[in-house]
């Protein structure tokens, strides 16, 4: 049975769709209102204030603690400044992805990782033989996500002496709100501006607070996974056990997944100290390959089509699907979507997918199947670059 | 100058697997960090003249193959055979001497003053014992297949092996697996009523591990026990003649025969590697000595985690050593008598005290024994396995004086250092309380006494938490899944780097064969 997250009275009272989702054994809002689409617009033009507790969180310390964490992730956390943040993958000695998170410095010694599964276990197991401890604080911190192009506007009502628009893209900050400590990472899950605000569970409330009282003026609403889902699939980025399996959970060869094979390849510093599964890797960047991460278009005039086959309007879900669904080329399988759904801000339908490697180049002509009725039919798509939205302010300074 | 390979310790199996590598032409150099040669199979001299077995009592496991293949009896490995298994002393001075011959009418006629059935069921119980270690003894002298990896040339060799399990026909097939996982209480109960016979028995069950009778899987180490009997059903009664330490004296002299060099006092810091291939070692000193192997002979959990280091090992693979049942259970205590003590019950003569002399009535005794010891504490009542080597062999201490080795168990590791500080002494009183309720003498013929417990075993031996077997040698821990599964083979995550232990297949006991089958691995290879 999931468990509130300290933010639970809060976000109780304003869950009027009562629907609610097990997000790593936390009750988690689906939508407030009855449907998600305020929340998403919210995100995307205003902003939106996301309950993110239930991300594992850990703290790795100690004399050792930098070496236990280069040798955890394929980044190179020896370049991670105090106050920085790296989104990175963590693998096992085969080079197969256990987990992905945010790594974040807090001080010389010190580093907060977050990760979708439980990982206390195989941190401890990696920090074996070092001289550093790792701790879940999962359960100590509130965390929420302010996202959207007025999210710093607000951060910076409730924190004016901060100087939060000079804090940069993947960078963190200790600052107080009306006296409640609180930590502000510019991070997130939306591909947009946005921040993610930690604090002390005891604190959480206040701080929500806190926040939905600033945002009021300034078009803010609280929003659910539903929102968010959409979000994150226009920012193109992976959830795990949708988009990939970590390898604790695969069970049969094809549902392992490499750093590479996720798109993460960029994050792989294979000229960094040794980590776990670097010589796995090496010896894959050497040889290519199987598969390969994507973004997909999908036709849709093409779709409406299929659709008016049978007299019908496209009929697809107002929400980002996670059913996995087959990709074809000439008629061969050539990979699977792992995720879709129809862009509201882009009026696109798009998809993420894992594809034959030689298949994944930008332009490549595929079809993805639909059901139309019953009828499996394929709707033309093109492979396209990730993310599909992305304003200059995601990044921007200030 | 480069070796072809470094063996760091000169246990027995290090000995052997460098006697192989020497013999094939190979470079090689022994690195003990003590004084003696032989590890847990040494023998010292511990008071002038008087010359112990300080590890293992003898080594009736050691495979003929390899005292034949190293001719090692031309470099002066002789042994003396005793007729007597086994004595079991009494408290009671009348009560029927219980005697385990060599000779199975002669056990026979003991046993029947005890139990008629039992003395009738003997010799089936040593036929049936002896079909099921034969197919112990057949894979004992085989590298496992690597069951990840599938590879048929590693099966090849098994297939013999199937065969003659084929062979065994459909009732032996399937008393052989059956009796393999059971406890030694469940097996010996089939056979036996009496509780003396089956104490005596199951004595050696529980060698080298925490576990008691009681425990499944320990009807194994009775049939791996005994692969050195004859017909007594227990375990070997054959000793080296100059005491164990002239087996590694034996492999030691092979090795320089063939240009080999071993080096003691020479403690090894750590192993030497780039880029996870091994090309050396660094010795205490600081000196690094190049090689273009290494072999461990050291235990897993030492190799892996203080000569490697974890931090160079993955953690999956980390997490499957730290995993490896090692705590120690066995203490040790050597006697320099200055006459032989009377047992209560002994019958004349000094015969029956050449064999070993078992303290453990029962196995509800050994049981009991083993309950202190499941809790951290050594046996208020334990079990003695005690031999007096110098009865056969006079040469091992002054004349009309013995040397008497006592393994005692359980004397569980214990890692708290207030616990280590007094525990040797506490083990010694009470072994000495112990044994002499059976010879109230004992205590007057003590000149000298040597204790060892598992604090010793690891801080003086190197063995990791004082383990004799380096690791238990429970069913989980054997074949292929000895020392983990998917490293069966000798081999490690270190490129260059193996192992030869009695942490890998098959396991503890002076056998050799470790040594013997990581040497064959690795001749293999290069």
């Amino acid at each position: 049975m999931p468990i509130p997250t300290p933010f639970h009275s809060r976000t109780a009272a304003l869950c009027k769709s009562h629907e609610w989702r097990d997000w790593a054994g936390y009750l988690a809002a689906v939508t407030y209102e009855p449907t998600h689409e305020r929340e998403y617009w919210a995100i995307r033009n205003s902003a939106g204030l996301i309950d993110v507790t239930p991300l594992f969180k850990y703290e790795i310390s100690g004399p050792e603690a930098l070496a236990v964490v280069d040798r955890i992730i394929t980044r190179d956390a020896s370049k991670c400044a105090i106050g920085q943040v790296l989104y990175t993958p963590w693998c096992n000695e085969a080079g197969k992805i256990v987990d992905d998170g945010t790594l974040t410095r807090l001080a010389e010694d010190r580093f907060r990782v977050t990760a979708a599964d439980p990982n206390l276990q195989w941190f401890e197991d990696c920090a074996f033989g070092f001289d550093a401890s790792v701790r879940d604080i999962t359960a100590e911190l509130g965390a929420l996500a302010l996202q959207g192009p007025l999210s710093l506007e607000i951060l910076r009502k409730l924190a004016p002496h901060a100087e939060i628009e000079k804090l940069k893209f993947f960078r963190q900050l200790e600052t107080k709100m009306a006296g409640i400590p609180v930590e502000i990472t510019r991070t997130g899950y939306t591909g947009d501006l946005g921040y993610e605000v930690w604090c002390a569970s005891t604190h959480a409330e206040k701080v929500w607070d806190l926040l939905m009282d600033a945002g009021h003026n300034y078009g803010m609403l609280p929003a659910g996974l539903a929102a968010l889902d959409i979000s994150r699939v226009e920012a193109g980025f992976l959830l795990a056990d949708v988009d990939y399996f970590s390898c604790r959970k695969a069970v049969i060869a094809p549902q392992f997944s490499s750093a590479y094979e996720v798109g993460l390849g960029w994050a792989v510093k294979l000229d960094k100290s040794d980590f776990v599964g670097k010589k796995a890797l090496q010896q894959e960047e050497q040889r290519g390959s199987q598969w390969a991460f994507a973004g997909l278009e999908i036709d849709w005039p093409e779709l409406e089509k299929l659709f008016a086959e049978f007299d019908l309007p496209p009929q697809i879900t107002g929400r980002a699907s996670r059913e996995g669904v087959p990709i074809y080329k000439n008629g061969k399988q050539i990979g699977k979507v792992t995720s879709s759904t129809f862009s509201p801000i882009l009026k696109k339908y798009l998809a993420l997918c894992t594809i034959e490697a030689q298949h994944a180049k930008i332009g490549t002509e595929i079809e993805m199947e639909v059901t139309v009725e019953y009828h499996r039919k394929k709707a033309p798509a093109r492979v396209a670059n990730t993310p599909f939205y992305d304003p200059p302010r995601k990044r921007a300074t200030f | 100058m480069t070796y072809d390979a470094i063996i760091i310790g000169g246990g027995h199996n290090g000995l052997v697997a460098a006697a192989y590598l020497a013999k094939a032409g190979r470079k090689v150099l022994v690195l003990e960090q003590r004084a003696v040669l032989g590890g847990a199979a040494a023998t010292e001299e511990v008071l002038p003249g008087f010359r112990f077995n300080t590890g293992a009592h003898d080594a009736g496991l050691f495979r003929q193959e390899i005292i034949d293949e190293l001719a090692l009896e031309k470099h002066g490995l002789s042994f003396i055979s005793s007729p007597v298994a086994a004595f079991t002393p009494r408290l009671q001075a009348d009560a029927p001497p219980l005697i385990l011959w060599n000779d199975l009418k002669k056990t026979a006629e003991t046993l029947s003053a005890i139990s008629e059935k039992d003395a009738e069921s003997f010799p089936r119980y040593i036929e049936h014992i002896r079909t099921m270690t034969a197919m112990l003894d057949e894979i004992i002298l085989r590298t496992p297949p690597n069951l990840f990896e599938n590879r048929f040339a590693d099966l090849t060799p098994w297939l013999k092996s199937g065969l003659k399990f084929k062979r065994m026909g459909k009732q032996d097939m399937m008393a052989f697996l059956r009796v393999l996982p059971m406890s030694a209480w469940q097996f010996l109960d089939e056979w036996f009523e009496s509780e003396r016979l089956k104490g005596l028995l199951g004595s050696t069950s529980i060698f080298g591990s925490l576990q008691g009778p009681m425990a499944a899987g320990t009807a194994f180490m009775l049939f791996y026990q005994h692969l050195g009997a004859q017909n007594s059903g227990l375990a070997s009664s054959r000793q080296i003649k100059g005491g164990i330490g002239q087996l590694s004296d034996a492999l030691a002299a092979v090795v320089r025969a063939q240009g080999g060099e071993i080096h003691t006092e020479t403690p090894v810091q750590k192993i030497v590697f780039e880029n996870g291939v091994a090309t050396g070692v660094q010795l205490q000193d600081g000196e690094i000595i190049s090689s273009k192997i290494v072999i461990s002979n050291a235990d897993p959990k030492r190799t892996f985690f203080e000569l490697v280091g974890a931090r160079h090992l993955g953690p999956e693979f980390n997490r499957k050593v730290r995993a490896i049942k090692m705590k120690g259970s066995t203490a040790k205590l050597n006697l320099a008598l200055s006459a032989l003590p009377e047992f209560v019950n002994a019958p004349s003569g000094q015969e029956h005290l050449q064999g070993h002399i078992v303290i453990c009535p029962s196995l509800e005794y050994l049981e009991r024994a083993y309950d202190d010891a499941k809790y951290g504490r050594f046996s208020e009542q334990p079990l003695l396995d005690i031999t007096i080597p110098s009865l056969l062999d006079p040469s091992l201490a002054p004349e009309g004086k013995h040397v008497m080795s006592i393994t005692m168990r359980y004397a569980p590791f214990v890692s708290k250092k207030a616990d280590c500080e007094h525990y040797g002494n506490h083990v010694r009183n009470k072994i000495i309380d112990t044994l002499a309720d059976y010879a109230p003498n004992l205590r007057d013929c003590i000149e000298h006494s040597q204790v060892l417990t598992a604090t010793e075993w690891q801080r003086e031996y190197g063995m990791t938490e004082g383990s004799i077997l380096h690791g238990q040698m429970g069913l989980d821990q054997l074949l292929f899944m000895r020392p983990i599964p998917g490293f069966g083979q000798y081999h490690t995550p270190i490129e260059n780097l193996y192992l030869c232990g009695a942490g890998t297949h098959p396991g503890g006991g002076v056998t050799g064969a470790p040594g013997r089958n990581a040497a064959k691995e690795i001749l293999k290879k290069r």
